[in-house]
C-alpha cells in the first residue's frame, strides 16, 4: 500500500472526537474518492494524511514508513481555496518555483499561459490559481496527491478542466489520488473506488 | 488632485523639512557668545531672540532639534529592529520563548516609562549614550506585540504550511514569507515611535538625566529657560518649545500618511 | 399572466479605479452590459464562475460597493430607479441579503436579538425553520453551519423582504443540507418574494429555480428557463452549452480556454475566443439581448 491511515483518532478538544478510529489505504495508481457531508471530518483527515497535523493516536504510513518530517513531502495536499494557498504578495512564478522548476512543456499541459507567471494572485481567477496549485503539487518527487474539495469553488467547466489535467499526470506517473468531495456524481466521474466517510470506522 | 497625490506630496514636504533641519543643524557652527547682544527680545536679526550670553536662539534651536532628531532616529530605529526580532521570535518559538517575551513586555510596560528610561540611562553610564540605551530598551514593547500578533496570523496561512511540505526551511519561510509581509507594519511602527523617542529624550534632558549641559540639546535649552521665565524672557522657552512640538507633530503626520498609502484598504481611495 | 417585475437591471456596468504603478490610474471594467430581471414569486439563479461578477452584482444592487467603484446603467426596484438613498432605506427591510458566511453577523450579540428585537416574532420564525427557541440565546460562533444558514434565512423572512438576494448560500454543504437550504428559498418565493440566488453550483440550482441567468466575464450571456437545462439542444448560448457538457452527470467534458479577466477583455463577444460558432460579427461591439424560445441570449448565431 502506498498510503495508509491506521486507526486515526483526532479531536480539536478532549470531549469531542472528530475522527474516531478511521482507517483507509490507497495504492499507487489508485484513485479513491472520499465522500461525506460537510463537517464530518474529511478535511481534518486529509490534513492528517498529508502530514499537516498529527493525529492524537494512530499512524499514517507512506510506503510502510511514517511521513518525513523535513524535506519535500511525497504526499501533497491541494486545498479548496487556492487564494489562501498562495502568498498574495508573490508573483506566481515564485510561488511555482518554491516547490519545483517545471518546464514550459509541463506548464502548457497544465493550461498555464506563460504571461500568468509574471502576475500577482489578485490578477487571476480562482480557476487559474488552482491550476498553479495543482502544477505546484505535481513535482517530480510527489507520489501521492490529496485533493481536498479542490474544485468545489470552481464552475463546472473549470472543474472538468482541472480534473482532466490532474488525472492525466497522475496516470502517466502512476500517482495515488485521494479526492475528498461532497459530490457523489463527481466522485464517480474521477475515481475508480469510492469510500464513504461514514464507513471508514 | 487625488488623495494619493496629495498624500505623497505631504510626505515629501515633511521629509524635506525634517532633513533640512537636520542638515542645517549639523552644518552650523555653535552659536557663539556675544555679550554685546545679550538678552535681546526677538527681532529681524535674531528671530528667536538671544540668551544671557548673547547666543542666537534660532541657531541654538536648530542645533538642538538636529541633535534630537539624531537621537530619536537612532533610538527608534534600533528599538524597532529589536521589536521585529523579538516579535518574530516570540511568534515562531511559541512555548517557552513566547511566554518569556510576553512576560518581558508586561514587565517593561508595567514600570512607568519615564522612570524606567531614567533608571536604564543611569545604569548605562548617563550622558547621551545612557539616554540612547534607555530609550532603545523601553520603546520596543508595543511594536513587538503588534508584530507578534501579525506573525501568528500569517503563519497560520495555508501557503506557509504548503511551503514546509515543499521542503522549505523555517529560515526560508521567515525571510521570504513572513518578514516581507511585516515590513509595512515595521516602517509605520518605526515612524510613529520616532516622536515618542524625541519627546523622551528632551523630557529627560530637561529633568537633568539626559544630555550633558554642554550639548545644545532642546531639553537643556528649555531647562535653562525655565530659570529666566519669571524675569520676562519668554522667548527663551516659547520658540524652542514650539519648534519641538511642531517637529513631533510633523513626524506623527508623516507616519499617518505612510500608513494611508501602505494600508491596502485606504490605498485605492 | 406574469407577475410584476420586482427588480430589473439593464445595461449595468461596474468598473474600479485602480492604481497600477505609482500614480497611474486606470479603470478596470469588471461588469459590462449586464441585464437581469426578477419577478414576484420566482427564483432567478445567477450562475457563473468565480470572477464573473456575480457577487459584485449583489453589491451593486445593495449599494455597498467600495468607494473606488463606478456604476453605470439602470437598476429599478418596483419600476422606480433604485438610488443609493432609496436602497439604504430598503436594505434590511424590503430588500434583504442572505450573506455567504457567519462573518456578517455581530459576533458579540446573541443571534435571536440580531434576527429581530421582537422575541415572539423570532420564536415564530425559528419554529418554521425547526430551530429551537434556545438557539436565539446562542452566539454566532456556537452555531453549526446548517443552523447558521437557517438563522440567516430567518433574518430575511422576519423582515418581510420582497426581494431576497442570497450570495452563495450553499458551498461546502452536503447535498442534503444544500437541498434543504434551497427548499427554504423556494418557500420564500412561493410566498411572494422575489429571490436572486447567486451560485456557481448550477446543478443544485436547477431543481429549485425558475430561470437561470448565466454570467460570463461580467456580462449575462443567457437567461434560460430552468427546464432548458434538461438537454443541450434547448439551451441557446454556446457558453451555456459548454457549461452543460461539463456537469459531471452530463459527460464532464471540459471546454478549452479560460474566462478573460477584467482589463484584458476582448472586443465584442467575450466568449468568442473559445467559441465554436464564432463568426465575423462577433469581433465588434456589444451584443444586445435577443428573445429566443422564452429566454434571452446575447449571441448573433444562437438559434
Amino acid at each position: 500500500m502506498l498510503l495508509e491511515a491506521k486507526n486515526i483518532r483526532f479531536g480539536y478538544n478532549k470531549s469531542k472526537l472528530v475522527l474516531d478510529g478511521v482507517s483507509l489505504s490507497v495504492d499507487a495508481g489508485e484513485r479513491v474518492a472520499l465522500v461525506g457531508p460537510s463537517g464530518c471530518g474529511k478535511s481534518t483527515l486529509s490534513q492528517i494524511l498529508a502530514g499537516y497535523m498529527k493525529p492524537d493516536s494512530g499512524a499514517v504510513l507512506f510506503d510502510g514508513k511514517p511521513l518525513p518530517k523535513r524535506g519535500y513531502c511525497p504526499v501533497q495536499l491541494i486545498y479548496q481555496h487556492p487564494e489562501k494557498a498562495i502568498n498574495p504578495r508573490w508573483k506566481l512564478r515564485d510561488t511555482l518555483t518554491e516547490a519545483w522548476n517545471p518546464n514550459a512543456e509541463f506548464l502548457d499541459e497544465m493550461g498555464i499561459a506563460p504571461e500568468w507567471l509574471d502576475r500577482y494572485p489578485t490578477e487571476l481567477s480562482g480557476g487559474e490559481l488552482q491550476r498553479f496549485c495543482v502544477a505546484r503539487a505535481l513535482g517530480p518527487q510527489t507520489r501521492f496527491v490529496i485533493a481536498d474539495e479542490m474544485s468545489t469553488m470552481l464552475d463546472v467547466i473549470t472543474q472538468a478542466q482541472i480534473w482532466e489535467l490532474t488525472l492525466k499526470t497522475a496516470e502517466r506517473r502512476n500517482l495515488g489520488i485521494l479526492a475528498v468531495t461532497h459530490s457523489l456524481e463527481l466522485a464517480e466521474r474521477i475515481c475508480n473506488r469510492v469510500a464513504l466517510f461514514g464507513d471508514l470506522r | 488632485m487625488s488623495r494619493r497625490v496629495m498624500t505623497i506630496a505631504l510626505i515629501a514636504a515633511i521629509v524635506i523639512i525634517i532633513a533640512g533641519v537636520y542638515i542645517a543643524g549639523a552644518a552650523m557652527n555653535d552659536a557663539s557668545a556675544d555679550f554685546s547682544q545679550k538678552s535681546l527680545s526677538p527681532s529681524w536679526e535674531h528671530p528667536f531672540g538671544t540668551d544671557l550670553l548673547g547666543r542666537d536662539m534660532l541657531t541654538r534651536t536648530i542645533k538642538g532639534l538636529s541633535l534630537s532628531l539624531f537621537v530619536g532616529l537612532t533610538a527608534s530605529g534600533v528599538s524597532a529592529i529589536i521589536a521585529l526580532i523579538i516579535g518574530v521570535c516570540a511568534a515562531f518559538g511559541r512555548g517557552v520563548i513566547d511566554h518569556f517575551v510576553n512576560w518581558l513586555i508586561d514587565l517593561t510596560m508595567g514600570i512607568p516609562h519615564t522612570l524606567l528610561v531614567i533608571l536604564i540611562s543611569i545604569a548605562a553610564g548617563r550622558g547621551w549614550r545612557g539616554l540612547l540605551i534607555g530609550i532603545i530598551f523601553t520603546h520596543w514593547t508595543g511594536l513587538a506585540r503588534i508584530i507578534r500578533g501579525e506573525v501568528l496570523q500569517i503563519r497560520s496561512n495555508h501557503y506557509i504550511a504548503a511551503a514546509r511540505k515543499f521542503g522549505r526551511s523555517g529560515w526560508w519561510i521567515m525571510s521570504r514569507h513572513i518578514v516581507p509581509h511585516m515590513l509595512p507594519q515595521f516602517f509605520i511602527g518605526l515612524i510613529l515611535m520616532f516622536p515618542h523617542a524625541i519627546m523622551h529624550e528632551s523630557g529627560l534632558t530637561f529633568l537633568g538625566f539626559g544630555m550633558p549641559p554642554e550639548q545644545p540639546a532642546i531639553g537643556i535649552i528649555l531647562s535653562e529657560a525655565m530659570r529666566y521665565l519669571s524675569s520676562g524672557m519668554w522667548w527663551l522657552a516659547i520658540f524652542p518649545g514650539l519648534a519641538l512640538v511642531i517637529m513631533v507633530v510633523l513626524i506623527d503626520k508623516l507616519g499617518e500618511c505612510v500608513k494611508l498609502l501602505l494600508d491596502p484598504v485606504s490605498a485605492q481611495e | 399572466m406574469e407577475n410584476e417585475v420586482v427588480l430589473s437591471v439593464s445595461g449595468l456596468s461596474v468598473s474600479f479605479r485602480m492604481y497600477t504603478k505609482g500614480l497611474e490610474r486606470r479603470e478596470l471594467k469588471v461588469i459590462s452590459n449586464l441585464n437581469i430581471n426578477v419577478r414576484k414569486g420566482e427564483i432567478l439563479a445567477v450562475a457563473g464562475s468565480s470572477g464573473s461578477g456575480k457577487s459584485l452584482l449583489a453589491h451593486a444592487i445593495l449599494g455597498i460597493l467600495p468607494k473606488n467603484a463606478v456604476v453605470e446603467g439602470d437598476i429599478r426596484y418596483l419600476g422606480e430607479p433604485l438610488t443609493k438613498k432609496r436602497v439604504a432605506k430598503l436594505r434590511g427591510g424590503e430588500i434583504a441579503l442572505v450573506p455567504q458566511s457567519v462573518e456578517y453577523l455581530d459576533p458579540l450579540m446573541k443571534v435571536g436579538r440580531q434576527v429581530s428585537p421582537d422575541e415572539s416574532a423570532v420564536e415564530k420564525v425559528f419554529a418554521r425553520y425547526k430551530l429551537d427557541k434556545s438557539v436565539g440565546k446562542l452566539f454566532p460562533f456556537q452555531l453549526s453551519g446548517g443552523m447558521m444558514r437557517r438563522v440567516l434565512c430567518a433574518t430575511a423572512v422576519i423582515s418581510g423582504a420582497k426581494l431576497i438576494i442570497a450570495d452563495e448560500p450553499t458551498p461546502g454543504m452536503s447535498k442534503e443540507l444544500a437541498d434543504r437550504a434551497m427548499k427554504h428559498f423556494r418557500d420564500l418565493a412561493n410566498e411572494g418574494a422575489a429571490v436572486i440566488l447567486i451560485t456557481h453550483d448550477i446543478d443544485l440550482a436547477l431543481g429549485y429555480t425558475d430561470r437561470i441567468a448565466v454570467f460570463y466575464a461580467g456580462t449575462t450571456v443567457e437567461t434560460a428557463l430552468a427546464s432548458d437545462f434538461d438537454s443541450e439542444d434547448k439551451l441557446r448560448h454556446p457558453y451555456t452549452k459548454a457549461l452543460w457538457r461539463a456537469i459531471p452527470k452530463n459527460g464532464f467534458r471540459p471546454t478549452e480556454g479560460t474566462q478573460p479577466y477584467a482589463g484584458s477583455l476582448p472586443d465584442g463577444c467575450l466568449f468568442a475566443p473559445r467559441c465554436e460558432l464564432k463568426g465575423e460579427k462577433c469581433a465588434c461591439g456589444a451584443i444586445e439581448p435577443r428573445n429566443i424560445r422564452g429566454g434571452e441570449v446575447c449571441c448573433h448565431y444562437a438559434a
